[in-house]
């Protein structure tokens, strides 16, 4: 329950969430965005406090069904949309600074 | 099921390895999971992509639901439950490889959930040594895209033609304990996705890749940390991959050391594992339902459908072989192991029957024995597959026939046989131009026979004296003078009558 | 000649299909306005020739006799998340610098089909998160209106959708586009005295509307008045099966069945959206509203929606893990900025980008979003937050026993001067504490000017309505509008 574990987060906490959020941070602003993330995390907390026993979390907000698409290929073979805007594009692929696996 | 007896020898004693194996399968289909972009496999780089493949802004995935379909049909062919409600996930990280930054996946409610797998470990007595493996789950989810480092000094290149393919990923308990036992699961899962058609199992293309993950304990002990080895594409890199990830996390923990939960990759060129510290990075997939799509619901129309689709499939094949046609289980496991090569027995029984006036089962046998043998025999030297065999069902039946009905002796038949691969003719058609047809006329055959008994008459005495063995030295005798055309019953029986 | 700005959605087609005026009149007029309104900042882009353009091909088609359609030679304006061909779409952000889409947002698509044409791309809080259109990386929108105390602070338009209510309020268009995520249509119309609806949840595509949070975006129209927003709701809605959520039902007619006699049915007043300490002049305009709709004909009855305080907690918690995972995808790889220090590999790209693309209030809601679904995380915040939400859904449900329609203000307040509440994000959040729970259980919720307070700013009235019941919400608003006899406007001042 939330009302149990409230607690607060810290600047190391904060620094995990911005690395895996792959937003850099600077340290300053890491401390500046601790207050804010507890503020807000504070008042969310109080949803602990519902009785929520024997429900179910909201999975449709109005009941519809998935319709399933025929196997038929409609799309694709439009590489030059597809790349149009990517800050680098080469020989048809898209470019990023090369990773070490 | 006898006990597994694989064991790695350490220093402190002997080792027992826990192998469970998460297979991805490539869905056979013509488009994507999640959008209308093809499959088809080796296409000029980004052409088989959409926008909804590349993640533009505003993008939306719709279900294909061919991929529902065969992604259901597996999981009964696994003899799985299937989930009448599932749903998709989320599974949240960043790589240049996932334009989304997140994989469309089952995570909380996959479609299939618990099956089995019986696995067989003695080929020739295939139902002596069996094991069941089971099957945690099946679920459906998105490829991912392909890098490429080595086409530019200081980028890596991103082809997005597999993102977004269909994969079912299939992830087996840790009911394995030897890599003999993983690939036979290996393979006879592969043999059932075949079966089923709902994945060419071609490991070459990454149609079909294993995430092997091994632990080593001392027998009867608790499991031990595992390590994750990734995409594995055959069979035999699977089951190298255990030997050597089990011998160095033995190797590990003996020298005072502890297994980490990690991320490993295999190297078929130095045949090792070792860390992908790359993918390592903090492990939190911040799974959730995908808002974009509603929970996928299955009713019995659709259910009932997909049952009736089914085929045979391999075990009852095999059994039905055994009981019904009189094949011996050695036999039968090897031509159901592959639906073609049960595809293409079966032809061959029909077309027997109908050539020989007889039921499939007094057919069966010499149908078996030949394929096996004759036309196995002759593909293996071609390099073909059965797919490609130059003789058809037909031709081989007509073939059979003249056997059966005393035409041609086996032995030209393996002459005839050599003559269709090479001409591509009938086999009536050879025997009839080349003179092969065995002959039954006594007259001829006496007349041989006296002259064999003439040219050994000190054969003659000693069999007569008593060494029977003989007997099959002058049937061959004889056969020889006919030049293989006698009717070899026949022989027999004049011989006998000659030599008294 | 009338001034062809003056005029609505419904009278430029009226006057278009008439020949009163052409097509390339009105768009040339309109063209001219958002020209000389650079001061509000409410247009991003403008795109004067796609209009003409569109005015020209309307007034070819009378020319040629044929029958035209229901926006013929309208103008509107775009919020800047609907993606449209060959036009920069950055949803107000820097990560999307020089994006330009190779394809069209089913609902523009419809709106050309219907006859429109585009004045511009219209500026937003930045991926729609915000209520004062504060968290534009291309600056504020000022509102059109001013307090009447002689004071001149530049007010806030309300957000998101802050440059579409600024737009239409000071006639740079009839009407434009918006989304609704949690009040981004309903807010910002309250702020400047215009009419908006979100309508039910799946009525409009979302396909190539850039997107914050999947389960609760819904695009809708915003206008000058009631008959307007029916006209171009009925232009923008429809099955998509491209948008797995879409809904597959047919447009109703309603501009055809609007009607402003509310007899037969009744009207719930939630007991819980009056708060402790309500503005005095919020709760005046409430008891108005409820004054009209009984004339109208309505039976005006007391309800209970237990769960309401709830809703904006859960609401922050879900929308912020949905923001975090759709906004994963502008990463510097395919489209917009990228940002590549010396030496940076991958990862640092990805972060150094978004570090330098997304502005703070993003920032922070990717970043609580990430914690929310974190492990060990998850199921305390995201699944609670979603099973509250099916207790507000169901709250809903049950009051539909005793009411067709219910009543409620907009927003807790009238506009603010900007940078107001810009300092404290739960203060900003709570904006939309009358808005939210109607986003959460995906039902249409229309707000309409209800008067002026003291200060000569405009208070909207929320209309909320049962599932799929969108000419039910069009009546009754249409019922105040006609009582309200709201005819205020801002000053001409930029
Ligand atoms: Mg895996
Ligand atoms: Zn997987």
């Amino acid at each position: 329950m939330l009302a149990d574990q409230a607690m607060s987060v810290d600047s190391k906490t904060v620094k995990k969430i911005a690395s895996l959020a792959r937003i850099a941070m600077s340290d300053d602003e890491i401390e500046a965005m601790v207050p804010e993330f507890n503020g807000i995390l504070g008042w969310v907390e109080q949803l602990g406090e519902v009785d929520v026993t024997g429900v179910e979390p909201m999975t449709a907000v109005i009941p519809n069904v998935l319709r399933l698409r025929d196997d038929v290929v409609t799309d694709g073979d439009i590489r030059d949309k597809v790349l149009a805007n990517a800050p680098a594009a080469e020989h048809g692929f898209f470019g990023v600074p090369k990773v070490i696996e | 099921m006898t006990e597994s007896t694989y064991r790695i020898q350490g220093a402190t004693g002997e080792w027992e390895v826990v192998i469970g194996l998460e297979v991805h399968a490539q869905v056979t289909s013509n488009a994507k999971l999640f959008s209308g972009a093809a499959t088809t496999f080796g296409a000029e780089p980004n052409a088989q992509v959409s926008l909804v493949d590349a993640a533009m802004p505003g993008m939306l995935p719709v279900p294909n639901g061919e991929c529902v379909r065969q992604a259901v049909r597996t999981g009964m062919a696994l003899n799985a439950q299937i989930n009448r409600y599932s749903r998709f996930d989320r599974k949240n990280y960043f790589y240049a490889d996932l334009p989304q930054g997140y994989q469309i996946s089952q995570l909380y409610h996959p479609i299939v959930g618990e099956g089995a797998i019986e696995i067989s470990l003695d080929e020739k007595n295939p139902d002596a040594h069996t094991k069941t493996i089971g099957i945690e789950r099946l679920h459906l989810e998105q490829d991912a895209g392909k890098l490429m480092h080595d086409q530019h000094p200081t980028m890596s290149y991103v082809d997005l033609n597999r993102c977004g393919v269909a994969l079912m990923e299939i992830v087996s308990r840790p009911d394995m304990r030897s890599p003999a036992e993983a690939g036979a699961y290996l393979k006879k899962l592969r043999s059932i996705l075949r079966y089923v058609g709902s994945c060419d199992g071609n490991m070459e293309e990454g149609s079909m890749r294993a995430d092997v993950n091994v632990s080593v304990r001392k027998p009867g002990d608790e499991f031990g940390t595992r390590t994750e080895t990734k995409n594995v594409n055959s069979v035999r890199y699977v089951m190298a991959t255990i030997e050597h990830e089990a011998s160095r996390q033995v190797d590990v923990i003996e020298s005072g050391g502890t297994i980490v939960q990690e991320t490993r990759l295999y190297d078929p060129d130095k045949n090792e594992t070792r860390s992908m510290r790359s993918k390592e990075d903090a492990h939190d997939y911040r799974y959730f339902p995908d808002p974009d799509l509603l929970p996928l619901e299955l009713d019995d129309t659709f259910l009932d459908a997909c049952k009736a689709s089914l085929p045979e499939l391999p075990d009852a094949k095999r059994k039905r072989y055994e009981s019904e046609l009189g094949l011996s289980a050695y036999n039968a496991a090897v031509l159901t192991a592959e639906a073609e090569t049960a595809r293409w027995f079966e032809a061959l029984l029909t077309e027997s029957a109908k050539a020989q006036g007889k039921p499939e089962a007094e057919v069966a046998k010499a149908a078996a024995n030949w394929l096996l043998s004759e036309l196995y025999g002759a593909l293996n030297r071609m390099a073909k597959t059965i797919d490609d065999s130059p003789v058809s069902p037909a031709a081989g039946a007509e073939l059979l026939a003249l056997v059966a009905g005393g035409t041609i002796s086996g032995t030209i038949a393996k002459q005839v046989f050599e003559i269709m691969l090479e001409t591509g003719e009938g086999a009536g058609a050879i025997v009839e131009a080349r003179g092969l047809k065995q002959t039954s006329d006594t007259g001829a055959i006496d007349a041989a026979i006296a002259k064999v008994l003439a040219d050994n008459a000190d054969k003659v005495e000693q069999y007569r004296g008593g060494k029977e063995a003989l007997f099959g030295f002058f049937v061959g005798q004889t056969m020889k003078a006919m030049q293989g055309k006698a009717n070899p019953q026949m022989v027999n029986e004049l011989l006998k009558k000659a030599l008294g | 000649m009338t001034d062809l700005t003056d005029l609505g959605i419904a009278d430029i087609r009226n006057g278009v299909r008439a020949g009163t005026f052409s097509a390339r009149e009105v768009a040339t007029a309109f063209n001219a306005n958002v020209a000389a309104a650079k001061a509000l900042n409410a247009f991003l882009i403008d795109t004067p020739e796609h209009a003409l353009a569109a005015a020209d091909a309307i007034d070819a088609k009378r020319a040629a006799g044929e029958d035209l359609p229901i926006m013929a030679g309208v103008p509107i304006g775009m919020k800047d998340l609907f993606c449209t061909v060959g036009v920069e779409a950055r949803s107000a952000s820097k990560i999307l610098n020089g994006f330009k889409p190779t394809y069209e947002s089913t609902v523009s698509q419809k709106l050309w089909d219907a006859g429109a044409g585009m004045l511009g791309k219209l500026n937003m809080d930045q991926f729609a998160m915000g209520s004062s259109n504060e968290t534009s990386a291309f600056g504020n929108v000022i509102s059109p209106w001013r307090r009447n105390d002689g004071g001149n602070a530049a007010l806030a338009p309300g957000g998101s959708s802050g440059g579409s209510a600024a737009a239409v309020s000071a006639r740079l268009c009839p009407g434009a586009t918006g989304t609704d995520t949690g009040g981004s249509i309903r807010q910002p119309a309250a702020f400047t005295g215009i009419s908006g609806i979100k309508p039910t949840y799946g009525r409009c595509s979302r396909w190539g509307v850039i997107a914050f949070a999947s389960s609760l975006d819904q695009a809708g129209p915003m206008a000058r008045d009631v008959r307007d927003c029916a006209i171009m709701l009925e232009a923008m809605s429809g099955f998509d099966p491209k948008d797995s959520t879409s809904l597959d039902l047919p447009v109703p007619h309603w501009e055809a069945g609007l009607s402003s006699n509310l007899t037969g049915k009744r009207v719930g007043i939630p007991k819980e959206y009056r708060l402790d300490g309500m503005d005095a002049e919020v709760a005046a305009v409430w008891d108005k509203g409820i004054e009209w709709l009984r004339d109208a004909g309505a039976e005006i009855v007391d309800v209970s929606l237990p769960h309401t305080r709830h809703a904006l907690p859960a609401y922050y918690i879900i929308a912020p893990a949905e923001a975090s995972s759709n906004l994963a995808r502008y990463d510097g790889v395919r489209y917009g900025q990228r940002n590549l220090p010396d030496g940076a590999g991958l990862q640092d790209m990805y972060a150094a980008t978004r570090a330098a693309g997304f502005g703070h209030e993003v920032k922070r809601r990717i970043m609580i979003g990430t914690y929310v679904l974190s492990a060990g995380f998850y199921d305390a915040y995201y699944t609670q937050a979603q099973k509250v939400r099916t207790l507000i859904a169901r709250d809903f449900e049950r009051v539909w026993d005793s009411c067709d329609l219910l009543l409620a203000p907009t927003a807790p307040s009238a506009a603010f001067a900007l940078g107001q509440e810009s300092d404290d994000p739960i203060a900003m959040y709570l904006n939309d504490v009358f808005a939210v729970p109607a986003s959460l259980a995906g039902l249409p919720a229309m707000s309409v000017p209800g008067g002026l307070d003291s200060q000569g700013l405009p208070l909207g009235l929320q209309i909320i309505g049962k599932p799929l019941d969108e000419q039910g919400v069009l009546n009754a608003g249409l019922a105040i509008e006609e009582r309200a006899g709201f005819t205020a406007r801002p000053a001409q001042w930029w």
